[in-house]
């Protein structure tokens, strides 16, 4: 059997999906957080039974891409189990009017039904199911509320084949509700206080500028804590055991792989460039406690519903360099990791839109692996150091972006953003969602680290990166202004940007060349892992194009640094 | 008679017509902005941003460009 889970955007699909099927997919609180269907196993009266979370759609009218490939999913259902806003019966039933008319059994779940005690609603759950024809069970999708009973309920699910039109489903809504929902007046709440003053302009823009400067803020604070009080104090630990083990291997291949080239006669987390020792050091305690910091804001950020509100109010800046205010999701995404970015980049319906911004993320946006790594080598320097690559990347991005929707046409579709309630964060949605992306980062981050750092010392060691640094230092050195050794860095940087970085550290650049060096290695390319994704979401040709841009802005904005700083 | 976009903050009206193609309206009625239903604006962006409207309590973020196609009557108080 097969059970599509279908509804309007952010009602709690997903949410549902990961309780029926113990899978761990993220949910957030604003609309299109799945962009791709997921699917998962679920027993259903003992019986195993195949789950699938639809992307959530307002219509099957097929005015949207994701309207059509959700009605093109109904196809393969056996049963639908149709998820409905029971804060938002009215518009929700539209959609399940459509389904009612497809010849396939449909059960509702009527999500937040905590919720409508607080908001002053109340349904008539017998009623509406005796109008709809088919059972409607309340639920609550966060706590599992209501999930068994509705699991049990799935046989009992029915089927209409009634045709109507649009009129006359309004129609027959409008006496759904009259029958079935009372609403009693609420007095004005203080979260409806906090909606008001974080979307009207006047307060809602220096609020907005508040969050994005506690958010780099906070990102700082946890991610230094943890270096400082818990990763700098366990490697000062772990360090005497590698020199000790350093000893024991001698002079060698096993030694240069594990332990890498002694500096000063010691071994040096940053510098040796061996796999128990920079290979483990700079993932872990240099970039993992960023990436945490981050996902964690993030997080909460999603949760609470906030990132539509932050979208909507740039909307009118972003749609003046041809972008729609919903690109900040994917972009923020892509901060944290450049893999996710792409994929959300799927809230966008336009193609040109999606082909821009992920240009944008792959030039410009440096995932957080590589941000945390930027900031250990210039954070020393400050605003003198970071503040020209960042500059930089901004500018590089605007201007893209501008000239792109310029060139390849279309203005950037009218906006259309559900704003989606405020929400408290739920703890354990919370912390699932940390930890899921947390060991993401560490299952792929780790074994490219390894690589990266075998692969730079059998460069070394059969004298191949000096053919290399040869071949390329016209560029490199005659357009970039970097020592030829940096070939190495960006030969790295196709696998992983945070070891690439790295290995800028034992080149001992001036200021202004770790700054080209920064700048160049964000534009070049995207890691392997997000072109690779670029390719499966755009096809061959977007891909060819985007690298060409990639390739070409390097080229005009690292020679361009190189003359002017 | 007048349009979205030209309502003031916190001002009340009843949806008239919905202009434009028959994909733009079916669109629109699918999320409950049609004929009948009664809007109420909660304000607007600047820099000719988005404008915010509330149906059933719930709020969406509409282009100018759609709001001017969405023809209201405004609600005495």
């Amino acid at each position: 059997m097969r059970i599509l889970l279908v509804g309007n955007p952010n009602v709690g699909k997903s949410a549902l999906f990961s309780r029926l099927t113990g899978l761990n997919v993220i949910v957030s609180n604003y609309s299109g957080t799945t962009v791709e269907y997921k699917k998962g196993k679920t027993l259903v009266n003992g019986a195993e039974a195949e789950l699938i979370d639809v992307p959530g759609v307002y219509s099957l009218s097929a005015t949207s891409k994701a309207e059509k490939v959700a009605t093109e999913m109904l196809k393969e259902g056996d049963v639908i189990i149709n998820v409905v806003d029971a804060t938002n019966l009215e518009r929700n039933l539209y959609l399940t009017l459509q389904l009612l008319e497809k010849n396939i059994p449909v059960i509702v779940a009527l999500n937040f039904w905590d919720e409508t005690k607080h908001k002053g609603i109340s349904i008539d759950t017998k009623k509406l199911e005796e109008m709809l024809g088919v059972p409607v069970i309340p639920i609550v999708a966060v706590t599992a509320e209501g999930v068994k009973r509705l699991v049990e309920s799935i046989p009992r699910a029915r089927k209409h084949r009634e045709k109507r039109t649009d009129r006359e489903r309004w129609i027959r809504i409008g006496e759904i509700i009259e029958n079935v929902q009372r609403i009693s007046p609420k007095k004005h709440s203080l979260i409806q206080t906090l909606e008001d003053l974080t979307i009207k302009p006047l307060t809602g823009i220096p609020i907005a500028i508040g969050i994005v400067i506690l958010v780099f803020v906070l990102i700082r604070f946890i991610g230094e804590g943890l270096i400082n009080y818990l990763l700098n104090p366990l490697f000062d630990l772990y360090l005497p055991l590698m020199q000790r083990l350093s000893q024991l291997l001698g002079e060698g291949f096993l030694h240069d792989i594990l332990i890498g080239q002694l500096i000063n006669g010691r071994v040096d987390f940053l510098q040796s460039m061996g796999l128990l020792t920079t290979g483990l050091f700079v993932p872990i305690a240099m970039v993992l406690p960023y990436v945490l910091a981050f996902y964690l804001v993030l997080g909460i950020l999603e949760d609470s519903g906030y990132l539509p509100r932050l979208g909507i109010l740039i909307d009118a800046v972003t749609h003046k360099i041809g972008l729609h205010g919903l690109a900040i999701i994917p972009l923020l995404l892509g901060a944290g990791c450049n893999v996710p970015g792409v994929l959300g980049t799927r809230i966008l319906e336009s193609k040109t839109q999606r082909f821009i911004v992920v240009t944008i993320l792959s030039i410009a946006v440096p995932c957080m692996a590589q941000t945390a790594m930027i900031y250990g080598l210039l954070g020393g320097y400050g605003l003198r150091g970071l503040g020209p690559v960042f500059l930089t990347l901004i500018i590089v991005a605007v201007l893209l972006s501008f000239a792109l929707s310029k060139i390849i046409g279309g203005e950037a579709p009218e906006t259309f953003i559900e704003v989606t309630p405020y929400r408290l964060p739920r703890m354990r949605f919370l912390l699932r969602k940390l930890w899921w992306r947390t060991r993401s980062f560490i299952g792929e981050a780790v074994p490219y680290m390894l690589l990266g750092v075998i692969i730079i010392n059998v460069l070394y060691t059969s004298k191949i990166i000096d053919v290399l640094g040869r071949f390329a230092s016209p560029v490199i050195s005659g357009v970039f202004g970097l020592p030829k050794e940096a070939v190495v860095s960006l030969l790295i940087g196709f696998l992983r940007k945070d070891v690439a970085v790295g290995m800028l550290i034992p080149l001992k650049l001036t200021l202004k060349q770790l700054i080209i060096a920064s700048v160049v290695l964000t534009m070049y390319f995207p890691c392997i892992a997000t072109f690779v994704v670029i390719f499966k979401e755009m096809g061959l040709k977007d891909t060819v194009k985007a690298f060409l841009i990639m390739v070409f802005s390097t080229f005009i904005v690292g020679g361009i640094l190189n003359l002017i700083l | 008679m007048t349009t979205l976009e030209e309502l003031k903050d916190r001002e009340e009206a009843v949806i008239i017509a919905v202009n434009g193609g028959a994909m733009f309206l079916r669109r629109m009625s699918s999320l409950n902005l049609r004929e009948g239903k009664t809007v109420r604006k909660i304000t607007s962006q600047p820099l000719r941003g988005p404008v915010i409207v509330e149906i059933d309590g719930r709020r969406y973020a509409i282009g100018k460009g759609m709001a001017r196609k969405i023809v209201v009557r405004r609600v005495q108080e």
